[in-house]
């Protein structure tokens, strides 16, 4: 993907966390917990489990439609990354033959579920991460992971790391685009170039960082980051999580899927 | 390659996880022994620089193919390896969340596979070791390019070992080892090139600053004996992992001798004194009965192995695909009813 549009999304995954509904208004802390419990609930499935993990995109779907994310931009982002699981999975048709299972008249080899249980998965666990980041701001996301044990000195420089990506992407994108008018056409950097356009963009760094450092020292600065907004857990926090327990323990322990099919069966028979 | 979500099971994805938090736990405390303020914004700052270092694409020479930096090596020689492994697991950290390039329960076997290995072992075991005192060049590219290849071929094979202990793929492992560690060692090739090059670069224009974070980077940051023999036991839980996973499931010698002379593999059980007591207490307090995970879990193994034949009848089958169908039906019903709504009142 090209620089510029990488840049762009990650901006715009930014500005997306902090509109104002009710998804981006619960504490971080209950997100966070959540969403784990979700991808959690959601890998321990069985390797062929598919017509199980169907209701499990209701999780994503509220928090999209709730939280007002745009339904594209997080389906080309899981489609994006795609490949990857796509390709690991793709060699389980092939070389799951050894059961076959037989469906009114088809056969479909073992093999074939487990690859689609694998996507199902897959768009599952990205889009509930995506959507995570999409409804709370990442300083607020870092200042959970300090409330809920990381360590402070991990805390403070991901706070760092996310402040001045923004700052050093730009920077590379600068230099990218001076290399670019640079080279008469040619796509691609060599080795060579590669390697002095790191170098300068490290020594920069460095520069910045003692500038940074300095700037900081004089307006205070003792080694920890304070927040003056405290978020507070309350109760809608805590019904969110119930309920979200609640889903994934009727979901996963009860095949309602198929209860739901077999219903439909009887009432159209 | 960075490790998916989809790929992995629970227990494997929990148990490297506590490994890596507790890592990153002691990375955080030795840091904090010898604190120098300054570092936190270096850190930071040299974090987004790997990030949009990762961004710029190279040519590998003679593929026309484009590649990209891992980082983990470099940030190891520059930082230190406590503060290098923060930092590693921050970039990996933004990366989970905004680019959904690996999962977030993938994300400890992430920051394992591309953190651990290049900063706690290859760095103190291989590169330190090779590159000695000495400033000249040509030293410094052998140790980058033994040291990156290392760490790459660790990493390569840890995704390996992640992704069969977690049992859902159907790829057996000769067949992945090679398709994962040739890519590797190309890339490793190219990185240790590319890392040689940095710092040879930053050497030559700025001796300096190489001086200043070594000068602010905390004192005891180099190797111990101690670190030494804690790495010794991490390569012996991988390798013991790994290697357990051939284990023949054939009796072990002992077994074997005993059914050859008895009949039965196991001695039989005393119904009265205190053995019995004793096998009751060792039950019930055995965490790994025959190297499995609890017998729970390989239970419900079974059980959900036994539970994915019943689609083979036809019956259920059918049910599931058209329950299937209402259920997404009814869950984009639900997600329009409210798109709606809200595109109403706003």
């Amino acid at each position: 993907m090209p620089f510029d549009e990488e840049y762009y999304n990650l901006g715009r995954l930014d500005r997306l966390s902090y509109k104002n509904t009710f998804v981006h208004r619960l504490d971080p802390r209950a997100k966070l917990i959540a969403t784990l419990l979700f991808l959690f609930t959601v890998i321990s499935f069985s390797k062929y489990e598919v017509v199980a993990l169907i209701p499990f995109f209701l999780f994503p779907v509220l928090l999209m439609t709730i939280g007002d994310i745009p339904f594209l931009f997080i389906l080309k982002k899981v489609l994006i990354v795609s490949p990857f699981a796509i390709f690991i999975g793709i060699f389980n048709p092939l070389l799951d033959t050894g059961h076959v299972l037989v469906l009114s008249g088809f056969t479909i080899s073992a093999g074939w579920f487990s690859f689609f249980s694998i996507l199902l998965k897959f768009a599952l666990t990205i889009s509930a991460a995506l959507l995570l980041i999409a409804t709370t701001p990442f300083p607020s996301v870092c200042h959970a992971l300090r409330r809920l044990g990381m360590p402070s000195l991990f805390v403070s420089q991901l706070l760092f790391l996310y402040r001045y990506i923004f700052v050093l992407v730009e920077e590379a994108m600068r230099i990218v685009r001076a290399r670019d008018m640079r080279s008469f056409g040619a796509s691609g950097t060599g080795i060579k170039v590669f390697v002095r356009i790191i170098g300068i963009l490290f020594l920069r760094t460095i520069e910045r960082a003692e500038r940074i450092y300095y700037a900081m020292l004089s307006r205070g600065f003792q080694g920890d980051m304070p927040t003056f907004k405290r978020s507070h857990i309350t109760a809608i926090d805590l019904v969110f999580v119930a309920t979200t327990i609640l889903f994934l323990v009727v979901f996963r322990f009860f095949s309602v899927t198929e209860g739901i099919g077999r219903i439909a069966q009887e009432l159209f028979r | 390659m960075h490790m998916a979500d989809a790929l992995l099971s629970p227990a494997v994805g929990t148990t490297i996880w506590a490994g890596t938090l507790a890592a990153m736990g002691y990375a955080s405390k030795k840091m904090k022994e010898n604190f120098d303020d300054k570092i936190i914004p270096l850190m930071g700052v040299l974090g987004a620089f790997i990030f949009a270092a990762q961004m710029i694409n190279f040519t590998i020479p003679g593929t026309g193919s484009s590649g990209h930096l891992g980082g983990g090596m470099i940030l190891a020689i520059m930082l230190g390896p406590y503060a290098a492994f923060l930092v590693m697991a921050s970039v990996l950290t933004v990366q989970a969340l905004f680019f959904a390039d690996g999962g977030l329960l993938a994300l400890g076997c992430n920051i394992w596979n591309l953190g651990i290995y290049p900063c706690f072992l290859v760095y103190p075991l291989i590169y330190k070791p090779l590159v000695g005192d000495s400033r000249s060049p040509r030293r410094i590219l052998v140790a980058s390019l033994v040291s990156v290849v290392a760490a790459l071929q660790l990493g390569a094979f840890s995704v390996v070992v992640e992704t069969l202990w977690s049992g859902k793929s159907e790829l057996s492992f000769g067949t992945f080892v090679l398709l994962m560690q040739p890519i590797h060692l190309a890339i490793g090739i190219v990185e240790g090139f590319v890392t040689a090059g940095v710092i040879n670069y930053v050497r030559n224009a700025r001796p300096e600053i190489l001086e200043s974070i070594t000068a602010s980077r905390p004192l005891g940051a180099e190797i111990s004996v101690r670190k030494v023999m804690i790495t010794f036991v991490v390569l012996a839980v991988v390798t013991g992992g790994a290697l357990s996973w051939f284990a023949s499931t054939h009796p072990d010698g002992l077994e074997w001798s005993i059914e050859k002379v008895t009949g039965t593999s196991e001695l039989p059980t005393q119904e009265h004194g205190i053995a019995p007591v004793l096998k009751g207490i060792q039950e019930k307090t055995a965490f790994l009965p025959d190297y499995n995970f609890s017998p729970a879990s390989t239970e419900e193994k079974k059980k959900e192995e036994s539970a994915s034949w019943p689609v083979i009848e036809a019956g259920t089958s059918v049910a599931g695909i058209v329950g299937s169908a209402i259920v997404l039906g009814m869950v984009m019903l639900i997600g329009l009813v409210i798109r709606s709504f809200k595109r109403r009142h706003t």
